[in-house]
């Protein structure tokens, strides 16, 4: 088999994982290597679904003694197989490097033999990126479960990421669906290398040149929409897997139908690329703007609302504690209200020394008005000529296309509603009460046909 | 250390030509100074004759320009000074006018001017300053080189001058390798061989053809981009907004094997085993 046959498959196969990110660590090559990373993280191109592409993300084979039903790598599906000699791969890594095509490599497999041989035959590439090629750019190598700690502990030292996917959002899923692995299995690796990231952080500190142990973290990917798992079970373990293992990121990946199994969604069902987005909001929320789970959905409301963003959901069931006066909010206050993000915020702080804000100056400042006016004070007063009603605040909240869906065409969607609870012909948006949502738009939103 | 009052009695009836340099824009704030001059313009092209304004060419003097550099970090800060480096290279219009009147509130305000980012001449400043980091930062991924004879070569045709800001990226990246970025809007090249690298003004440049084994990595490059985006998914939306259509031409997934030009970009070719490249 030649080399473009191998890449296009193992290529291929290695597409579903989201984790393509080359950021964390900042390092200069060294005399006589070759290769930098920034911390930031840089992307080398997008392919035709948006997404970015930073690393050069292949399987070392596409074997697999595992048959988890959601996976296209299944033991049980009939698909061409192929597999990276250490070498090869490692030579066309650099070859793609040296042309500014990536930033490094991720490294994922399918289980070849046992675990034990797979994780020993992806460390030896990186291995011989390392230490051969001198090759000090990025590299994210997946932690195979059921591999032995030493291994895992030699391929942590050579890479920058490590990465266990936790795959499906809880226990049961994974039986149905994964039967060879369990949450056990995925969960300990998980341990294990956030327990050898501390130790290794107490060891540079004592030890000048003690090796890095995946110095840029961990990071881990599940699969949404393939078992009916609530939005609030999947940001709570999102948030417990930030806390207890502290992960660097955790990744959601929309289903995509591989497989013709009953027992998950029909091939052709489009990937719930909504709910997907949805999901990223509010894990930057846990991230970056101080919310916990909790604050954003509860066991009543286990949904997140595909209508509007977390955030301003959150806000719109708050309104006790707006406006807000940004000359003197606290910064976690300010973080809350929609509209202004962890940058503008950062820029109000900073401006606000220099003298007090007003409309203009936060228009200037990248805060988006639009939605942010109905929340916040400027020297006391709203914006000029605002007219707060309910209808306005919540047609600023919802985006354009959600809105033309809303009023387009489910009209006549009589039993959708009255399955909602909701009456029969609304004559405006309410804010108070659940908006006005079929379960069809939901179905929809999830679906991604919104 | 001009105030409020004086302003009106500065004369603002003139347009300053100069040579383009930076050296030159400091000799023109130089001058406006001591001329008590507001220039309307400051230009390093041609202005047209007109009855409303005089030009008045400006010649470009080191020691002048010395004197105004030094007094940036000293008079303001050095976070300023850096901002109107930054701000000299981007592709704004009237960027002279604008680092002027920038630098005129500054030496009013102090080290805080740096911080006022709801007024409007610090913010279009600041706008102007991101455009050119963004831009440089976008193509620290996008530069594609290709390797003839060892040498890694790449075009670029960016709209603000980042070839400066690109120097650190790359020689730290490469160290050991000789590379040549051109740039063919602003008409200048990166050059480096290791551990020395030279900024240089250069008319013209074309890649020469590629080779054998450099054509095969092109070719398993485009096949795995194409390789990688999931079809249920397609965005070219997501994409164009990600990765504005003017970088594609310079970069080898989006350019056909061979004879060059534009091929349809992301469609994944169907049966993509079958096809021949």
């Amino acid at each position: 088999m030649d080399m473009m046959e191998k890449l296009t498959l193992l290529a291929n196969s290695a597409k579903y994982d989201a984790a393509c990110t080359s950021s964390g660590v900042d390092r200069q090559a060294a005399p006589g290597s070759i290769g930098n990373a920034t911390a930031c993280g840089i992307c080398h191109s997008f392919a035709g679904d948006g997404r970015c592409v930073s690393l050069l993300k292949v399987l070392m084979t596409n074997s697999c003694i595992y048959n988890c039903q959601y996976c296209v790598n299944r033991r049980t599906n009939d698909t061409p197989r192929a597999t990276f000699a250490p070498r090869e791969l490692a030579d066309l890594t650099m070859q793609f490097y040296r042309r500014n095509y990536i930033e490094g490599l991720f490294l994922s497999s399918g289980v070849l033999r046992n675990p034990d041989y797979t994780v020993e035959r992806m460390t030896e590439t990186l291995r011989i990126l390392r230490e051969e090629y001198r090759f000090s750019g990025y590299i994210h190598a997946k932690a195979i479960p059921g591999a032995d700690p030493l291994l895992l502990s030699r391929m942590g030292l050579l890479c920058d990421r490590m990465s266990v996917n936790i795959e499906l959002p809880s226990q049961k899923s994974l039986q149905l669906l994964a039967p060879d692995k369990s949450k056990v299995s995925i969960v300990k690796p998980m341990g294990f290398i956030s327990g050898r990231i501390q130790e290794n952080r107490q060891e540079i500190v004592r030890y000048r040149h003690a090796p890095a142990f995946a110095p840029a973290g961990q990071s881990t990917q599940m699969i949404i929409g393939a078992t009916p798992d609530t939005d609030y079970q999947i940001m709570s373990l999102t948030e417990a897997l930030y806390k207890k293992y502290s992960l660097k990121r955790v990744f959601y990946s929309a289903y995509m139908p591989v497989s013709t199994n009953p027992l998950l969604p029909a091939a052709g069902t489009p990937p719930p690329l909504l709910r997907e987005h949805r999901l990223y909001q509010a894990d930057w929320l846990l991230r970056f703007y101080g919310f916990s789970a909790s604050e954003l959905l509860d066991p009543a409301h286990p949904h997140l609302n595909p209508l509007v963003d977390p955030k301003c959901n959150w806000a719109l069931n708050h309104m006790e504690l707006f406006p807000v006066e940004v000359n003197t909010a606290p910064k976690e206050l300010l973080l809350r209200v929609p509209g202004i993000g962890v940058r503008s915020c950062q820029r109000i702080l900073t401006a606000r020394r220099q003298g007090s804000l007003d409309y203009a100056g936060l228009k200037r400042l990248g805060v988006v008005l639009k939605r942010a006016q109905y929340f916040i004070l400027c020297k006391g007063k709203l914006k000029e000529g605002l007219k707060v009603t309910e209808d306005a605040v919540l047609r600023s909240m919802v985006s354009e296309r959600c809105q033309a869906a809303m009023y387009a065409g489910d009209q006549g969607d009589l039993y959708g509603r009255m399955l909602a609870g909701l009456p029969a012909a609304p004559e405006q948006l309410s804010l108070f009460a659940p908006p006005p949502v079929t379960r069809e738009d939901v179905t929809k939103c999830r679906t991604g046909q919104m | 250390m001009p105030d409020r009052t004086d302003v009106k009695k500065w004369e603002d009836d003139v347009v300053y030509l100069y040579d383009g340099s930076f050296e030159g824009f400091l000799t023109c704030v130089f001058e406006s100074f001591y001329r008590r001059e507001l220039p309307l313009q400051i230009t390093a092209g041609d202005a047209p004759e007109s009855l409303l304004y005089r030009t008045s060419y400006i010649e470009t003097d080191l020691v002048k320009a010395q004197r105004v550099l030094r007094s940036i970090p000293r008079k303001i800060s050095s976070a300023a000074e850096e901002q109107v480096r930054l701000g000299f290279l981007t592709c704004r219009e009237g960027k002279e006018r604008l680092l002027l009147d920038f630098l005129r509130l500054g030496y009013r305000i102090g080290p805080n001017v740096t911080f006022m980012l709801q007024n409007e001449t610090v913010h279009q400043l600041d706008r102007a300053v991101f455009h050119l980091t963004h831009e440089a930062h976008l193509l620290s991924g996008f530069i594609r080189f290709s390797i003839h004879h060892g040498v890694l070569v790449s075009i670029i045709g960016p709209k603000n001058f980042v070839l400066p800001l690109l120097v650190e990226h790359f020689t730290t990246r490469l160290p050991e390798e000789n590379f040549l970025i051109y740039d063919e809007v602003h008409r200048a090249a990166l050059i480096y061989r290791p551990h020395e690298f030279q900024l240089v003004p250069m008319d013209s440049f074309t890649l020469p053809e590629a080779d054998r084994e450099e054509a095969a990595y092109q070719n398993l490059w485009r096949r795995f981009y194409d390789t990688i985006a999931i079809e249920g998914r397609e965005n070219p939306r997501c994409r164009m907004s990600l990765m504005p259509k003017r970088y594609w031409k310079y970069m080898t997934e989006f350019q056909k094997p061979g004879e060059g030009g534009l091929r349809l970009p992301g469609q994944k070719p169907r049966g993509a085993l079958a096809e021949p490249e």
